[in-house]
């Protein structure tokens, strides 16, 4: 009976605001591209997101010209001016008893802009360092996962039987695990030796950042495998595969040029969002001691620093949560608008 | 249906043996991790190493150890702590489970109930300034890094406002069993419940709502309205109650996924004992027997709590079973 089932041919499917004119003759991708950038929202989150890229990745700057801070040693016994006048910035005399030690509050000029740690770091600073750490991370360990997935699905959708068997099957165990008890199991193994990592050739030291870079993206494989194999397992069986089988195109033929750009949006889709739970888990391994180690920092350590500090300088532990939440909010409207403008019939996550 | 059950199990099993695997050489198979130097604890003599070595099995092949280790965790439940050679893991990982679902399931029944009023509210709202209001309140609680919103809500909650009158009630950190006391064990947990299931409000309201227009484009919709009933009546019993059942799915994962250590933020920020603060104290001091105890018991229940959802699932819908 297959022979004859018939799909019929999906209708023109415009997006709010469009007509047929304005979209016949146009590709797919310069479609989406003009509908992504006449939505509104879409395009201020991603106006934000990359803000706050270019100023993080732009710390340098700020520390060495703008804020002439510390950010990476302890200083302890240093001082800075304000107003004029020279003051400590680890002062004596804090608490309610008068005896504790705090660091300087905000200060709201360039140095110590909101204030110092417990290590009289300038937090400002520390927040855009850790946020190139964070961003790092997250961009990085969102496109490895995505990658590894995609090759995976397209090995195991592509040739089917044992590859794909023994494909699913591990993404199924991987999936069986709690995605941060998986990551916390890794990373307490793999960070708490001394000298670093040694694979062969391969010398990992442990504050490195590429060592949550690949966790992150290994727990979050099976996310995004998942879903891309289902689509090269239903490509694979539409009539233009068929035809290109039929004219003699090679194995690598039929999966680049016939089955890969078709499943290419939905990875594309999925990468903002990714990017944000990333960027989530990154933080929250960080806040726990497990992700990026000293003397890097992230949002998730500098959180974790100012947890000490909550109740006397509790702008430690907000400011870099608020640059969390802005970032993760902007990858997820502006991912939410790539969505609609690469597939508007699409459903809403 | 017994077949298919008989099948699942079988899967199970399989799955929980490769998970037990799996997790056995993460900790206890990856190159230049040393057990024993967590074990023996610090500056060892060469003497201690080898009777700890020889105490654990550690001497022996790797299947074999992996056989002792699985027999000392679920059939003489005696393996000890490495840090603390008094603590027995499997008793410390049941007195632990009981906080671990006191928090989770206090804070589902908030979820559930505010995700779907939230959702529907939405709907009911379409076309107004309220739906996308809604929703980007929604997206923000899906935004927020659960631990630094734990970390918000102590401050105010026992700091900068807590001698106002809104929040003098909250509880230092920490938690009281409901069989010493139910009304200082509601307290200690309103806030922690708040904090866990903002996340999930803003998560099932979005779901939801998207779920409700999808529905809404229906046939039996359009019938139901053909028919004369009425808008709230189509809303409520229509439209809604189909939308539920992928919210329902979704509500068992997410609650296997907290219960497995999923919550393991939330209990750290609030120093909740649960299953989620054993892991991450055992972590800070390397406890390997421990932290392998609990991810297994993690694995373990999502594993069974998804087989459980499909045997139901297939009880209900019969196609489930043949496929």
């Amino acid at each position: 009976m297959a022979e004859f089932a018939y799909e019929p041919e999906p209708e023109v499917v415009l997006a709010p605001g469009e007509s047929i004119q304005e979209i016949s003759g146009k590709s797919p991708w310069r479609l989406a591209g003009r509908r992504l950038l006449r939505n509104r929202s879409a395009m201020a989150s991603l106006a934000i997101f990359l803000a706050i890229v270019a100023v993080s990745f732009g710390a340098p700057i700020y520390s060495n010209y703008i804020a002439h801070t510390e950010w990476k040693s302890p200083n302890i016994s240093g001082t800075t001016v304000v107003d004029g006048k020279r003051v400590e910035v680890i002062q004596q005399g804090g608490g309610k008893l008068g005896l504790g030690e705090i660091p300087i509050g905000p200060t709201w000029r360039t140095n110590y802009l909101v204030g110092a740690d417990q290590q009289g770091r300038d937090v400002m600073a520390r927040v855009l360092y850790g946020g190139r750490a964070s961003l790092q991370i997250g961009i990085w360990s969102a496109v490895l996962c995505c990658a590894i997935a995609l090759v995976l699905a397209m090995l195991a959708g592509f040739y089917r039987r044992w590859s794909d068997s023994v494909l699913s099957r591990t993404m199924d165990l991987i999936w069986a695990f709690p995605v941060y008890l998986l990551a916390i199991s890794l990373a307490t193994v793999l960070l708490t030796k001394p000298n670093g990592l040694q694979w062969g050739p391969i010398h990992v030291v442990s504050s490195s950042l590429w060592v949550p870079t690949v966790i992150i993206a290994v727990v979050y494989v099976p996310y995004v495998f998942r879903p891309v194999r289902g689509q090269v397992l239903s490509i694979r069986e539409k009539e233009y595969v068929e035809a290109a089988t039929a004219a003699g195109a090679s194995n690598r033929r039929l999966m680049f040029s016939e089955i890969l750009p078709n499943v290419l949006t939905t990875v594309i889709v999925m990468l903002p969002l990714m990017i944000a739970t990333t960027v989530l888990t990154e933080a929250a391994l960080s806040f726990l001691g497990i992700g990026v180690q000293e003397p890097q920092a992230s949002w998730g350590t500098i959180i974790d620093d100012g947890q000490g500090l909550l109740y006397t300088r509790p702008l430690v532990a907000i400011v870099p949560g608020i640059m969390i939440v802005l970032v993760v909010l902007s990858l997820n409207v502006f991912g939410d608008g790539l969505r609609d403008a690469l597939d508007p019939r699409a459903k809403v996550r | 249906m017994i077949a298919f059950i008989i099948r699942r199990l079988i899967g199970v099993v399989v799955v929980l043996f490769a998970i037990s695997v799996l997790t056995f050489l993460i900790f206890f198979a990856i190159p230049g991790v040393d057990p024993t130097r967590s074990l023996a604890g610090r500056n060892p003599t060469p003497e201690t190493v080898a009777a700890v070595k020889h105490e654990f099995g550690l001497d022996r092949p790797l299947p074999i150890r992996y056989a002792l280790m699985m027999k000392r965790l679920f059939i003489s439940r005696d393996l000890v702590s490495y840090g603390n050679q008094a603590l027995k893991v499997v008793p410390a990982i049941t007195a632990a489970a009981p906080v671990t679902f006191s928090l989770i399931i206090g804070a589902a029944i908030i979820w559930a109930v505010l995700g779907i009023t939230i959702g529907v509210l939405a709907v009911v709202a379409r076309g107004t300034i309220l739906d996308p209001l809604i929703m980007v309140l929604a997206l923000i609680g899906i935004s927020m890094p659960v631990f630094w919103l734990g970390e918000v809500a102590n401050l105010l909650t026992q700091d900068r406002l807590h001698d106002t009158i809104i929040f003098s009630w909250v509880p230092p950190l920490g938690y009281v069993p409901f069989t010493q006391n139910p009304w200082q064990w509601f307290l200690h947990l309103i806030i922690p419940w708040i904090t866990l299931s903002i996340l999930y409000i803003g998560f099932y309201a979005r779901v939801l709502r998207a779920n409700m227009l999808d529905v809404s484009n229906e046939d039996y919709v359009r019938t139901a309205r053909a028919k004369g009933l009425a808008e709230r009546d189509v809303l409520l019993k229509h439209i809604l109650r189909n939308s539920l059942i992928t919210v329902v799915s979704l509500f068992g994962l997410d609650f296997g996924v907290l219960v497995a250590g999923g919550a393991l933020l939330t209990e750290v920020v609030f120093g909740l004992p649960g299953v989620g603060f054993l892991t991450w104290q055992s972590f800070q001091s390397l406890d390997l027997p421990m932290i392998m105890a609990t991810v297994l018991y993690g694995a373990f229940f999502i594993t069974i709590a998804n087989a459980v959802v499909d045997v139901i699932y297939a009880a209900l819908d019969p196609r489930i079973r043949l496929a």
